[in-house]
């Protein structure tokens, strides 16, 4: 493969981070290894034990493992509609992100849908999902879409992949011979022939235009697990889109401060300028405008009908002494906030967008537990029931060490991912980009 | 006859299961076998004799004595228990002006079900529409919906309708993901959190989703309005249990209900009483009828005058007027 002149000093600048694995990684990995072990061992007590050491009772039958399970799969949107969105528009600033972007689409499907694992109570019958399928089950859906959905995000990754696999092949890295073997393997013989570049570059327009409705068909039909129950503050049916702006709000939050953490972690200030947190910031106020516009919707319809049922489940939210500092916060952290900080124009500057970011991406975490947890504590019937954990969900720590586990695992993946490739993509540098380099950075 | 009758005593379990079906009708001595049960081997004949047709197709004449009665019986395969009894369609209708919360129908429930403590299939909700209203009792087993949300979220046919209107629950298929317990709106499904704690002998019974037994962990259950007492021509414990006649239960092809004391018409009693189905307004169409809480017969405080403290703190909410809904 050859490299023009730019690509080559893209390249030089992180060879290093894929030819060594430092102590400062050594010690995150580690760190990281031991929280998933107390995950490892709080999942044997659920399996040895029964679902008995969660606070998961009959009538909150989900707590914090679906909430992550949303979380997750929200957060993957970032490279399934931000990076295919921005391919299919050939928009130029995308190239340096969209490789970040696509990492974390594939590595939290990898997680999302184990937290729907760790939510089934016969684990060793997982099999029937395969021999008794019923279509008839928003379950089934889910299996479904989320499988063809990660497919096709490890494929969209892949094929961006490919060029840079060749590269990492002939650039004679010094690194062992496994990791060569590898990405000469990887590279599926690439060589940038004429016939070889089109049809990757076919394969991954297709790939961008189908990884957006595959996207669009995950979220909408996981929120339908709620939505086609009669439950209050699910029944409703807003909840498709609603999930899905939700999920891509997230995830262009998520990408945020991953762009903000490999900036400083790697010192790539000039490839992830100020002006890739400034874009992606509007795109987060657009898309965080219409999700408080949905917010706003949903709730005012059910607080002005008021209708009985829907009424206390609203009523629990709008009350400060059971929900409502939780929902006021996500609601400001959320909605208000990011929106704010990114529309005036004094405090759109990176380090407050990213910090932003970071609040909101919190935020609707908490508001995924706020759509499960209170409906669930909101049945037809009066509980009468003096077990206090059947009448309210409190978390334990077994689902919060597999909570922290699963964030843990998600740095792992992440760090593991970028020891293995660029987190900036070489191959998508061109000779346009040349030509620029002179201009851009004379410094160097 | 003699030697027939030692083969008999000697058959295993699951071999007297193959007869039982065909002697419960056959059983001529007693009216049923639950009340010719023995259940030790050694014991001397006691002169009753019970006529059973054996697995070669003869009938044979033994002393009840040795009849090894199970409770439970799973006499019918899987694939009849998911289908149904032909030509029925049960139903219940629950007198609300009857109830006091007695409680003996939760007993028996749990007891025939070996539920432990508090794991109720059926409960008893003391329930208050609105600030004005009165209260009332308002025992509450399965719907059994016709239209139920429960059976239409299941991921793998674990629960069903069958064609004698009930819906039941495989527990050997269920994989616990608990989206029917969120689906139904009644609260009705329990999910076996733990291991349950059975005795040996209830542990080893033979599984079947007519009977629920045993309780597998992981799983889901809920009420089943016991089709094995059916197939025995027998009316559920809940039913036989209460004191005061609040269940009636039957099968809606037939037109008949009964409550152990009198078996009437259903749809004179559900026309006469104004019966309505509970929340009629989700679609669900439940199989189970409620007579309004009218001309009652105990005043609704008496419901937990006698109960224990533990059984009362359930109900503070609803006795200090804090239970009905805002």
């Amino acid at each position: 493969m050859e490299l023009n002149q730019y690509q080559k000093e893209l390249f030089e600048r992180q060879r290093p981070v894929i030819e060594t694995y430092g102590k400062k990684t050594w010690g995150w990995t580690i760190f990281f290894l031991v929280w998933i072990l107390i995950g490892g061992y709080a999942l044997y007590l659920q399996v040895v034990d029964g679902h008995a050491v969660t606070g998961m009772r009959d009538n909150v039958v989900w707590g914090l493992y679906i909430a992550n399970f949303i979380f997750f799969i929200g957060i993957s949107y970032a490279g399934a509609v931000i990076s295919g969105l921005l391919h299919i528009l050939d928009v130029e600033w995308r190239k340096p992100i969209i490789r970040i972007a696509e990492m974390i689409t594939v590595i939290a499907t990898i997680i999302g849908p184990i937290y729907i694992l760790l939510c089934v109570g016969r684990l060793d019958r997982l099999h029937h999902l395969f021999i008794y399928p019923r279509l008839q089950s928003p379950i089934v859906w889910d299996v479904m879409a989320i499988s063809t959905y990660f497919t096709g995000s490890v494929i969209f990754l892949y094929l961006a992949l490919i060029k840079d696999f060749a590269i990492y092949r002939d650039m004679k890295l010094n690194i062992p011979k496994w990791k060569q073997k590898l990405y000469t393997i990887l590279a599926i013989g690439y060589r940038g022939t004429p016939s070889q570049k089109r049809h990757i570059k076919v394969s991954t327009n297709l790939m961008a235009i189908m990884i957006i409705p595959l996207a669009i068909i995950v979220h909408s039909v996981l929120s339908w697990i709620f939505g086609m129950t009669l439950r209050p503050g699910w029944h409703s049916s807003i909840f498709g889109p609603y999930f899905v702006l939700a999920a891509i709000y997230s995830g262009t939050g998520v990408l945020i401060c991953a762009m903000w953490v490999y900036r400083r972690m790697y010192k790539l200030h000039s490839l992830l300028t100020d002006q890739h947190f400034i874009y992606l910031g509007y795109i987060m106020m657009v898309l965080g405008a219409g999700y408080g516009y949905f917010t706003f919707s949903e709730y005012l319809t059910a607080w002005f009908g008021s209708a009985k049922w829907d009424n206390e489940v609203v009523s629990k939210l709008f009350t400060l002494s059971e929900y409502g500092w939780w929902f006021l916060f996500a609601n400001v952290m959320g909605i208000i906030v990011p929106v704010a900080v990114v529309a005036i124009p004094a405090t759109r500057k990176p380090g407050l967008i990213t910090i932003a970011s970071f609040f909101m991406v919190f935020a609707l975490w908490v508001k995924r537990y706020l759509i499960i947890v209170p409906t669930l504590e909101t049945p037809l019937l009066p509980m009468q029931d003096t077990r206090l954990e059947y009448v309210q969900y409190s978390a334990t720590w077994v689902e919060w060490a597999l909570t922290f586990a699963g964030i843990a695992t998600f740095f792992l993946l992440f760090t593991l991912l970028s020891k293995f490739i660029t987190i900036i993509p070489i191959s998508e540098f061109g000779d346009k980009e040349q030509k620029k380099v002179a201009a851009t950075e004379p410094a160097k | 006859m003699k030697q027939q009758e030692e083969d008999i005593n000697e058959n295993s379990r699951r071999g007297f299961l193959k007869t039982a079906a065909v002697a419960t009708v056959a059983a001529t001595a007693c009216g049923s076998l639950a009340c010719s049960c023995s259940s030790s081997k050694n014991e001397a004949p006691v002169g009753q004799k019970v006529k059973l047709l054996s697995p070669d197709g003869e009938i044979v004449e033994i002393d009840s004595a040795y009849l090894n009665h199970q409770e439970h019986m799973a006499i019918v395969s899987k694939l009849e228990a998911r289908e149904g009894m032909a030509g029925k369609k049960f139903v219940m209708v629950v007198d609300l002006s009857r109830c006091k919360n007695a409680r003996k129908c939760v007993a028996a429930c749990q007891k025939w079900h070996y539920r432990p403590e508090e794991t109720e299939w059926l409960t008893v909700k003391l329930m208050q529409d609105s600030e004005k209203s009165a209260p009332y009792w308002f025992p509450k087993q399965c719907f059994h919906c016709d239209n139920p949300p429960c059976v239409k979220v299941c991921p793998v046919d674990a629960t069903f309708k069958r064609q004698d209107g009930l819906v039941l629950i495989d527990n050997e298929r269920c994989i616990g993901c608990k989206f029917c317990m969120a689906a139904c709106p009644y609260s009705t499904r329990v999910f076996n959190w733990a291991e349950p704690s059975l005795s040996p002998a209830i542990a080893e019974l033979q599984y079947s989703p007519e009977t629920g037994i045993p309780a597998k962990i992981g799983t889901v259950e809920k009420c089943d309005f016991c089709p094995d007492r059916s197939r025995e021509g027998l009316l559920p414990p809940c039913v036989e249990a209460c004191p005061n006649g609040v269940f009636y239960f039957g099968d809606e092809n037939e037109d008949t209900v009964s409550n152990g004391d009198e078996t009437v018409s259903f749809s004179q009693l559900i026309k006469d009483r104004a019966a309505y189905r509970f929340q009629e307004e989700l679609g669900t169409k439940p199989r189970v009828y409620y007579l309004p809480p009218k001309d009652r017969q105990f005043p609704v405080e008496r419901g937990y005058e006698d109960l224990s403290d533990k059984l009362k703190a359930r109900f503070k909410d609803a006795i200090e007027g804090k239970g009905h809904a805002e």
